[in-house]
């Protein structure tokens, strides 16, 4: 009740975005363009190890071969990724440091974003209220990861990818690829090549880890692109929660955000997944400007009985082409896929995930919320397969689509394989407009236009919404409410 | 004093023109019924008093104690306590039905200038409501009016201007769908509601509903105009007679 209370008062209080500001820090940059010499610097910059610059440089051999995609149903003219920087980082010591080392603007950023970097901030919260470890990554790098001692203590390792390079090399090693290959795609291979932070985490054996992580993605530099990686391995029996947070300034260029997200699940493991992506979707009215964010994200339960979840809320960003998928080998092992995606003004989105049931016994379930207002085009497309040795597995879909407004288009894919007798699947789709029936009963009952379109979307999205951890539901059902502002009337 | 005033309205839907000259004073403290066959214009005019869009109002006025209701947006009539209990009341799928009617009321209260109602207050006057109207406090939980009966979805028309307590009131056709038992609830949710600061008006086909609700003037609505007012007796005599002749009048 509280929540969309909130969401009410958020339509009235909130600009239509609002992190669209940029930080002025003297930043370092690799020069602009891509050739192996920038692959060797970026590496450079990292103090990696002769192992990683060798896969990264093959990966750009590999990227060089490749085509860029073109089947997603999104209309972008042609990228010049030589027009673009590949490392942009804030002047400053490299490494991690200690909060009070940290450039002033750049804590000055995370608290206009509502990030807290601050233990004790956290900390002096209600008591119980639950409490979040951060890696805030601003451009290419990490410039803080909070916790880390405490999360030490248990036996969890909450860190930059960069510094698990360093530091754990045989876990990055043995797990670095191992879900989503250098080749699997083009972006996810100029990834491969040029990623240049995210995060690492480690859960060991049995460990319930005893907060969120979270990662907190800001893109300030201009004509830069952003490509984080972000690896987490849960092993046998262990539990994590993360969440990952995105926003970037508003700015007229197109900037490319091409992230790979790995999950690994040993037996009897879970991660939840969860995302909040807030990038600016460029302008409302001419449509220039915005993100496009190609983002490969795959979870491997690889043993059996290991458990993941994918919630997305997707709100920003020009262009979104995403699949956040699971690979179902272990035998009894599940997949979950709760999905919000809102497109308004020019936003183009094609987004949903893969199911790919390897094991037997293995349980998928994916619903899908697509809204699309404006002249925003919003496609789920989904793949549900069952192999030969995958008896006994089941997918539930569902997929409905909200449409606001006349010149906005919802499209649904859903590709089905099952290459045995013995599967369930089942598939479910509805498509309804919102309708003037509805925002009538609202307003009579006293509701303006904004805060009734608010409530009537964040009923639709509701059984997604509930999926989420409380607090980032909070966040995510204003978010919505912000991105349709003015999409009525 | 009167309370609605509504004077040579004139009002179209699409290109068809629906009210034709309606006038029609409702003094605070009064309950007035509006009778009339089917295509009078007896919902067209519950939607031009709540401003609902496509109903174009070509001529005339509506005032709620001297101020000009046409002006204002829908929500802002019901900020000024103007309340209608739809015929065909909505569903509203993932929004339970407290969380519903809880934003509204508060939406309507920062209008007025009022504080919010805090929760403890909203819940303990929900439940009583809820018990007067023989409403499970549990239905109340459930996405508002998904896959309620047409029965409960009255009930919940009357729960929700209960809860809201609107200055004046508007019926339409509140009776129909309604069972005996159901009929008598929903009257006695109205009734209680009746005061010497509102003004009710009570659309209806059949005289049936007054019989629960007595009203103290019943007007006869055809072809977009009030053709003919009389006191509750005017009512059984339409149930005894049907309209014809009024509708001969009228054309």
């Amino acid at each position: 009740m509280a929540a969309v209370k909130e969401t009410v008062a958020a339509v009235a209080e909130l600009e239509k975005y609002q992190h669209g500001f940029v930080t002025d820090i003297a930043q370092d940059f690799a020069p602009k363009g891509l050739n192996a010499d920038i692959v060797r610097f970026i590496s450079a910059k990292k103090d990696e190890p002769e192992w990683m610059l060798a896969w990264r440089l093959e990966a750009f051999e590999r990227w060089l071969a490749l085509e860029e995609p073109d089947w997603a149903k999104v209309n972008y003219p042609k990228i010049d990724y030589q027009d673009s920087y590949y490392y942009a980082a804030p002047s400053q010591k490299a490494g991690p440091m200690s909060l009070d080392e940290v450039d002033p603007d750049i804590l000055e950023t995370y608290k206009k974003l509502g990030i807290p970097l601050r233990e004790q901030e956290v900390l002096a919260g209600v008591q119980g209220a639950p409490r979040y470890a951060v890696d805030a990554v601003f451009d290419s790098v990490s410039v803080v990861t909070t916790f880390k001692k405490e999360l030490a203590a248990v036996g969890v390792i909450f860190c930059p990818i960069s510094e698990a390079i360093r530091e754990h090399p045989e876990l990055v090693k043995k797990y670095l690829g191992s879900v989503v290959p250098v080749s699997d795609n083009y972006f996810a291979c100029l990834n491969s090549a040029v990623f240049s932070d995210g995060s690492f985490v480690y859960i060991p054996p049995g460990v319930r880890c005893p907060m969120e992580l979270s990662t907190y993605f800001r893109i300030n530099a201009k004509d830069s692109g952003q490509f984080e990686r972000t690896l987490i391995i849960a092993d046998k029996g262990s539990y994590c929660s993360y969440l990952e947070g995105c926003t970037a300034p508003m700015r007229d260029e197109n900037q490319l955000h091409a992230a790979v997200v790995e999950l690994v699940i040993l037996e009897d493991a879970e991660i939840k997944y969860s995302t909040v992506q807030n990038w600016y979707p460029g302008d409302p009215e001419t449509g220039k400007g915005g993100i496009y964010n190609f983002v490969t994200k795959r979870a491997d339960c690889r043993e059996d009985r290991a458990k993941v979840s994918w919630t997305q809320v997707e709100t920003g960003s020009a262009i979104t082409w995403k699949y956040p998928s699971c690979i179902l080998r272990g035998e009894g092992s599940s997949g979950e896929f709760y999905s919000i995606a809102v497109t308004n003004g020019h936003q183009q989105a094609d987004t949903g995930t893969k199911m790919i049931h390897l094991g037997a016994n293995t349980k998928s379930r994916i619903i899908s919320k697509g809204i699309s207002a404006g002249k925003s085009s919003n496609t789920y497309r989904g793949l549900v397969s069952a192999h030969p040795k995958a008896v006994g597995s089941r997918n539930f879909t569902q997929c409905d689509s909200l449409l606001i407004g006349k010149d906005c288009a919802a499209h649904t894919v859903p590709y089905i394989e099952a290459r045995n007798g013995l599967s369930v699947f089942e598939h479910e789709a509805t498509t309804t407009r919102l309708s003037d029936d509805q925002l009538f009963y609202c307003q009579q009952r006293g509701l303006d236009t904004e805060s009734a379109v608010a409530l009537l979307v964040n009923g639709f999205v509701r059984d997604v919404l509930q999926t989420l951890p409380m607090e980032f539901a909070v966040e995510a059902q204003k978010l919505v409410a912000i991105s349709l502002e003015g999409s009525v009337g | 004093m009167t309370m609605l005033s509504i004077t040579n309205l004139h009002a179209t839907v699409g290109d068809k023109q629906i009210l034709n000259g309606l006038t029609l004073d409702v003094p605070a403290g009064e309950v007035h019924a509006i009778m009339g066959p089917n295509g009078a214009g007896k919902s067209t005019l519950s939607y031009v008093l709540t401003g609902r869009s496509g109903y174009e109002v070509t001529g005339g006025s509506a005032t709620l104690n001297g101020e000009d209701l046409l002006a204002l947006a829908p929500d802002e009539r019901a900020a000024k306590g103007v309340f209608l209990s739809f015929q065909y009341p909505l569903e509203i799928p993932g929004v339970p039905a407290l969380t519903f009617i809880r934003t509204a009321l508060n939406a309507q209260r920062k209008a007025r200038g009022e504080a919010e109602i805090t929760a403890p207050e909203f819940l303990k006057k929900a439940r009583a409501t809820a018990a007067a109207l023989k409403i499970d406090f549990e239905m109340l939980k459930r996405a508002l009016n998904v896959g309620f009966s047409g029965g409960e979805k009255k009930r919940m028309e009357i729960f929700q201007m209960a809860m809201l307590e609107p200055r004046f009131l508007i019926l339409d056709e509140t009776d129909s769908g309604l069972d005996i038992d159901a009929l008598k609830i929903v009257s006695n949710g109205v009734n209680a509601l009746r005061s010497p600061e509102r003004g009710m008006l009570v659309i209806t086909h059949y005289q049936r509903l007054l019989d629960y609700i007595k009203p103290d003037r019943v007007h006869v609505l055809s072809a977009g105009r009030i053709v003919a007012s009389g006191g509750p007796e005017l009512a059984l005599e339409l149930e005894a007679e049907g309209y014809d002749k009024y509708v001969q009048v009228a054309a």
